[in-house]
């Protein structure tokens, strides 16, 4: 029996980073804020007095060479972790994340054991700099891996996987789910595969995919869609590159229609590859068109009600799963 | 002339310098006879860069190299095989031919990698720098790049945050005088060595076209770094004789400019320092060894699709 504690999202990922660096020498912590004031929300509480200066370093505002530190002591023997405050700061590390930390087994052949984590501000009243969804954009580029926890089993479980995994991985941990709790595994050995999609629930007449913040939301829709007589499975691809392809497959061939929802806005995103996934790959089951819920293609207000106007609601998912089965 | 600790015997100097200018050479001919798929930037004139301050290191300590960074590569150890085969666009090369001179790597020797991007070293290195600190290694990391990166972020993290570690890295700024097409007048505010002033550690300016000046000013920042003493900017002023790539005519550069390089070529004076004999038979040494790069290159295989992944 595997013993479980109902973990905020925060404590999973902190649990993880302690577990990771008490088990291997080798894995390092550094970012702005992350070792004395524990990050700027507490998600690396305690690991500077646990684990010492020498391996837990706050860093000057430069996030570039925040990400190089990465790439650079990957390079010479090290598993270092780099956090990087907003998923906006990385804007200012590209060149590090995409042509070079992307592109190093591709030049050497060698590892590059790199774990970035970075936070989208999903969720957060911090504006149109602080809470953007980029996720497709790193998808998109060779050599990365990129993953997404929903909640803290797998924020934990995906962030010991990606410590541990041997290429460059970004972590992308939402503001808006930092309290939320979800039942964890406290073992040091429980890991969640990279690349593997979790079926949060099972269903018959339609596959909603949903990432992130979304995914609780689209729970939460499927329950109301059941007491109309709408049987839903939801899908939480939690690595979305790359993608089980497979399982989503799998689930839209025998649902024949798809509904996406993601915080980001829908042109060129996660939600238009998982449609075009559908398309190509199960065209002939599909039983009505593919539909993307996204957040609208508008920049992010800073006002609590006008963030949450701009981004699909469980009101707004549930209309979806009925209009979509009608 | 410096003591036997700082610098190594002449005509090792020489063997790797004449080695650095004839690879240029010969890849430009292999360019110009179409064989080269991909840019060719060459560093020639800047080859006692790369020597004088490898001549410090060892095969342990890494180094992170540019666009323009065959000498660096061999000066740190590369294979001349792998490296030409790469060139010429061979699955025998460092990267299976797919990649070519702007991304040839050898982590066995401490080749970190050259860089298609001008200031992508820098946070790279002092990344290095830090993971040999965190490990305790005596190591060093040497971050080579042109005094064009000194425009870019890139340098101003870098060394702040090398010097707020005290990381064991030595920044190496190969002042070539010209940033891509255009002289470094129009790119460079102030004297780049006295940057590192205001970061608190010690900025050096040494001759480029002395590789004994540079070996000696390599050794001084080498050491400052293993003892944990943190890094070293040092400034080369050099000069490129060879275009911003290869089929650049490079009407922007002053002849009388030029020639006054040419007659400090830091080849010929490291030639002029040993016997003739001596020097002939390094000479043909380093001939027959391109050739038979070349040669070898030639014959194996070009790049495969099947090796894109």
């Amino acid at each position: 029996m595997t013993t479980t504690r109902p973990l905020k999202f925060w404590q999973g990922v902190n649990q993880a980073l302690h577990q990771e660096m008490e088990r291997d020498e080798k894995v390092v912590l550094v970012g702005e804020d992350v070792g004395g004031p524990g990050g700027p929300y507490g998600v690396t509480r305690n690991l500077r007095a646990t684990f010492g200066p020498n391996r837990v370093r706050d860093t000057p505002i430069s996030e570039s060479t925040i990400a190089g530190l990465g790439v650079g002591a990957a390079a010479v023997g090290l598993r270092p972790v780099v956090e990087l405050m907003f998923f906006d700061f990385c804007m200012l590390a590209m060149d590090q994340i995409v042509n070079q930390a992307a592109k190093y087994r591709y030049f050497t052949g060698r590892s590059l054991p790199f774990t970035i984590r970075t936070m989208s501000g999903s969720g957060g009243s911090y504006g149109a700099q602080h809470c953007q969804s980029f996720e497709a954009w790193f998808a998109a580029v060779p050599g990365l891996t990129v993953v997404m926890p929903s909640n803290a089993r797998d924020a934990k479980g995906l962030l010991k996987s990606a410590i541990r995994s041997d290429d460059p991985t970004l972590v992308i941990e939402t503001f808006g789910l930092l309290t939320a709790r979800r039942d964890t595994p406290v073992d040091e050995d429980f890991l969640v595969p990279l690349g593997v999609a979790e079926t949060r629930r099972t269903g018959d007449d339609v596959t909603v995919v949903a990432t992130g913040r979304m995914v609780d939301r689209s729970l939460e829709a499927a329950e109301r869609a059941a007491a109309d007589g709408v049987s839903a499975e939801v899908i939480d691809p939690r690595t979305i590159a790359p993608l089980d392809r497979a399982t989503i497959v799998e689930s839209v061939s025998r649902t024949g229609r798809l509904v996406v929802v993601q915080e980001a806005p829908g042109p060129f995103s996660v939600a238009a590859e998982v449609c075009a996934l559908a398309v190509e790959e199960c065209f002939d089951r599909l039983r009505a068109a593919p539909v993307r819920l996204c957040a609208e293609f508008a920049n992010v207000p800073t006002p609590q009600e006008l963030v949450e106007a701009r981004v699909p609601g469980v009101d707004a998912i549930h209309a979806a799963l009925l209009t979509v089965t009608r | 002339m410096p003591d036997d600790v700082t610098s190594p015997p002449p005509a090792d100097l020489y063997r790797q310098l004449l080695l650095c200018r004839r690879f240029e050479e010969v890849v430009a001919e292999q360019y110009r006879e179409g064989r080269v798929p991909g840019p060719l930037h060459l560093a020639l004139g800047q080859e006692a860069t790369a020597v004088g301050v490898c001549a410090a290191l060892r095969r342990t300590d890494v180094i992170t190299s540019t666009h323009r960074g065959h000498h660096h590569c061999l000066a740190k150890g590369a294979d001349v095989d792998r490296m030409m085969a790469e060139l010429l666009g061979r699955r025998t090369g460092y990267s299976a031919g797919r990649n070519g001179s702007m991304h040839i790597a050898d982590p066995d020797v401490g080749l970190l990698g050259t860089n298609g991007i001008v200031g992508g070293g820098l946070p790279i290195a002092t990344g290095a720098a830090f993971g040999l600190q965190v490990q305790g290694r005596d190591d060093v990391a040497v971050c080579f790049f042109g005094e064009g990166a000194t425009a870019t972020g890139n340098f101003g993290e870098a060394l702040n945050l090398a010097a707020l570690w005290s990381l064991p890295v030595v920044f190496v700024c190969e002042n070539n005088r010209f940033a891509e097409l255009t002289p470094s007048s129009t790119h460079v505010a102030g004297e780049v060595w006295q940057r590192a002033e205001a970061y608190g550690f010690p900025g050096v300016r040494v001759d480029g076209s002395d590789v004994h000046a540079v070996a000696a000013a390599s050794h001084e920042a080498v050491a400052r770094a293993r003892a944990g003493d943190g890094p070293t900017l040092l400034e080369v002023m050099t000069y490129r004789l060879s275009g911003h790539y290869v089929g650049d005519p490079a009407t922007y550069r002053d002849e009388a400019e030029a020639q006054a390089w040419r007659d400090r070529d830091a080849v010929a004076r490291a030639r002029a320092d040993i016997a003739e004999s001596d020097a002939t038979a390094i000479d043909d040494e380093i001939s027959t060894l391109l050739a038979t790069a070349v040669e070898r290159a030639l014959a194996a295989p070009t790049a495969d699709p099947e090796d894109l992944g």
